[in-house]
């Protein structure tokens, strides 16, 4: 049910993976995500496919797991992909009543489909593999030279500490409401979309509260303990980055060159 | 109405990380007007088992069987097991919503489908049932009562759907003595008045004591002891090995016996001890 969304979840594990600085992940994840915006064809994305796989591998989280977060995301993967297919005008391939498959639609639809997934795949290797604890301390390293200019590195990342920390909590409360409200004869599932729709009503007041009150308590837990965002904190755990990393730093340099030679030169 | 439970298991998130064995090969029955109680230590499955018998958790394996119906059947109709079996969560009220308390009641009822006189009349008789006054709560949002009355509206809500199996977990968790009294003495109104089946469980080992034709320990997922509550709570120090109390009259005459009085411990209430302590000293 609502438990098995793992998108933004941690996997716990002690792989090389796992091991690298989260700035070195975090900055891979970019790398990452610029290069599948590169990459021009179905060779870039074979490239991508091996790189990607290679770190599903490394990582050894279940590959079961990885899928059943994405889950969610999949009405909309298929929903841009119906989309682009019929959408797209050109040389027509299937007439279906007044709807047409093109052969340019087909290849756009395949074409987004794979770089929906692939970038919600690297996505999520990122908070599968990283506390997130310290992927926002990592979030907050990378973004401290910009303190200068007047962003507030340390409250951003306070912000998304406490974010990814509630998700789950969130769930967990949505789980139990939706629970309670079944219990009371509460159907989620048939109907028309307007019924469904309805039927939300009983989680989300509930949920909303739930959501308030946390936020209340947190932020009254937070300032009975002096907490100020900008006092000079130092780590209690400080982040230092390794040969492991300079390794990871050479690699993906290797696949971003590779994607972007594969797109000037073929 | 009787239930019957048969070598039920569940695994929480069974194959990934953080699985867990919450309930394990647990079989017992429970008869038509009983009020059975059930203890166990936090984590040890109570809640777990309670949303078993009302369908809302599937097992892993074993039957589950109310009346003539297998609940654990998928082809059984859930509102038909939820028409049945009434189930009032831990701190049930999270799950009010709608503007005005009566509206709030009639939402189960109205999931059954029911006539709106029908429902009119059920949720009076409930809000009454739970000991609040109908005419001066109706048009109250339910977020401007004090904790004790938002339980009660919650709970009155579930006994709406008038189920023949009425379970409750916790009811009284976190209220303070008086609105716990009030509580349990509803729950005992409502159970002479419906004949039901209720299900109770609690932390506070008196309020079993009192209330329970029969008790049901859980250890682990496992059901260690099924049996009256004398049964049960002379078996003081297998409770305690499990971290459980016994109640406080079995407890001060347990102790006493341990010191040599020459006393019968099987005794739930204070009265019952002052009497045989007196017996003894005579
Ligand atoms: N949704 C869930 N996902 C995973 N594990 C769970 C979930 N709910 C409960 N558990 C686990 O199952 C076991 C039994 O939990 P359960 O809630 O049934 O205990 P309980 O006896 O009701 O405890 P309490 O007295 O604290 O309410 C616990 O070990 C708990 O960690
Ligand atoms: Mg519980």
């Amino acid at each position: 049910m609502i438990r098995d969304i793992t998108l933004g979840q941690y996997y716990p594990g002690s792989s090389w993976i796992h091991r690298l600085d989260p700035r070195t992940k975090i900055i891979a994840t970019l790398v990452f995500i610029v290069a599948i915006f590169v990459v021009p064809d179905f060779i870039g994305f074979a490239i991508s496919f091996v790189v990607l796989a290679l770190i599903i591998g490394i990582s050894k989280v279940p590959l079961k797991f990885i899928l059943r977060g994405l889950k969610p995301v999949f009405f909309i993967i298929l929903l841009t992909f119906i989309l682009n297919m019929f959408m797209i005008p050109g040389e027509t391939l299937v007439k279906l009543g007044f709807l047409t498959i093109t052969r340019q639609g087909l290849h756009t639809a395949v074409f987004m489909g794979l770089r929906l997934i692939f970038l919600i795949l690297g996505a999520s290797m990122l908070t599968l593999t990283t506390k997130p604890i310290n992927l926002t301390d990592g979030i907050e390293s990378l973004l401290s030279p910009f303190k200068k200019v007047g962003l507030p590195a340390h409250d951003l990342a306070m912000m998304m500490t406490i974010a990814l920390r509630f998700i789950p909590t969130l769930l967990e409360e949505t789980d139990k409401i939706m629970k309670a409200q079944q219990a009371r004869g509460a159907d989620f599932e048939t109907g028309n979309i307007l019924r469904r729709a309805m039927a939300l009503i009983p989680i989300l007041v509930p949920l909303f509260i739930s959501a308030f009150r946390i936020a209340q308590d947190l932020a009254m837990a937070m300032e009975s303990r002096c907490y100020g965002g900008n006092m000079a904190r130092t780590r209690m755990n400080a982040m230092k980055m390794g040969s492991n990393d300079i390794m990871g730093f050479v690699l993906m340099a290797l696949y971003l060159g590779i994607t972007i030679a594969e797109r000037i030169f073929m | 109405m009787s239930i019957e439970v048969k070598n039920l298991s569940y695994i929480y998130n069974e194959g990934f990380p953080g699985e867990s064995l919450a309930l394990d090969d647990v079989s017992f029955a429970a008869l038509d007007g009983e009020l059975v109680g059930i203890i166990g230590h936090t984590g040890s499955g109570k809640s777990t088992l309670l949303q078993q018998l009302n369908g809302l958790l599937r097992p892993k394996s074993g039957t589950i069987i109310v009346g003539d119906t297998n609940i654990t059947d998928s082809k059984t109709s859930m509102l038909s097991v939820r028409r049945t079996i009434g189930l009032v969560f831990q701190y049930p009220e999270y799950q009010l919503f709608e503007e005005t308390v009566a509206k709030d009641v009639a939402y189960g009822p109205g999931n059954l489908g029911l006539e709106q006189e029908e429902i009119d009349a059920r949720v009076r008789e409930a809000i009454e049932m739970v000991g609040l006054d109908y005419d001066e709560v109706k048009n109250k949002s339910p977020f401007e009562l004090s904790g004790g009355q938002k339980r009660r509206v919650a709970i009155a809500g579930v006994i709406a759907m008038k189920p023949q199996v009425l379970i409750l977990d916790e009811p009284t968790a976190g209220l303070n003595p008086k609105a716990h009294d009030d509580i349990l003495q509803m729950v005992e109104t409502i159970h002479q008045k419906e004949g039901n089946i209720v299900i109770l469980v609690s932390h506070n080992m008196d309020d079993i004591a009192a209330m329970a034709d029969r008790v049901l320990v859980m250890d682990h997922g496992k059901l260690i002891m099924n049996g009256s509550p004398q049964e049960v709570f002379a078996r003081r120090e297998e409770l305690a090995s499990i971290g459980l109390a016994v109640p406080a009259a079995t407890e001060i005459l347990g102790r006493l016996k341990d010191a040599g009085l020459n006393v019968e411990a099987d005794c739930l209430t204070l009265d019952e001890a002052a009497d045989r302590i007196a017996a003894a000293l005579k």
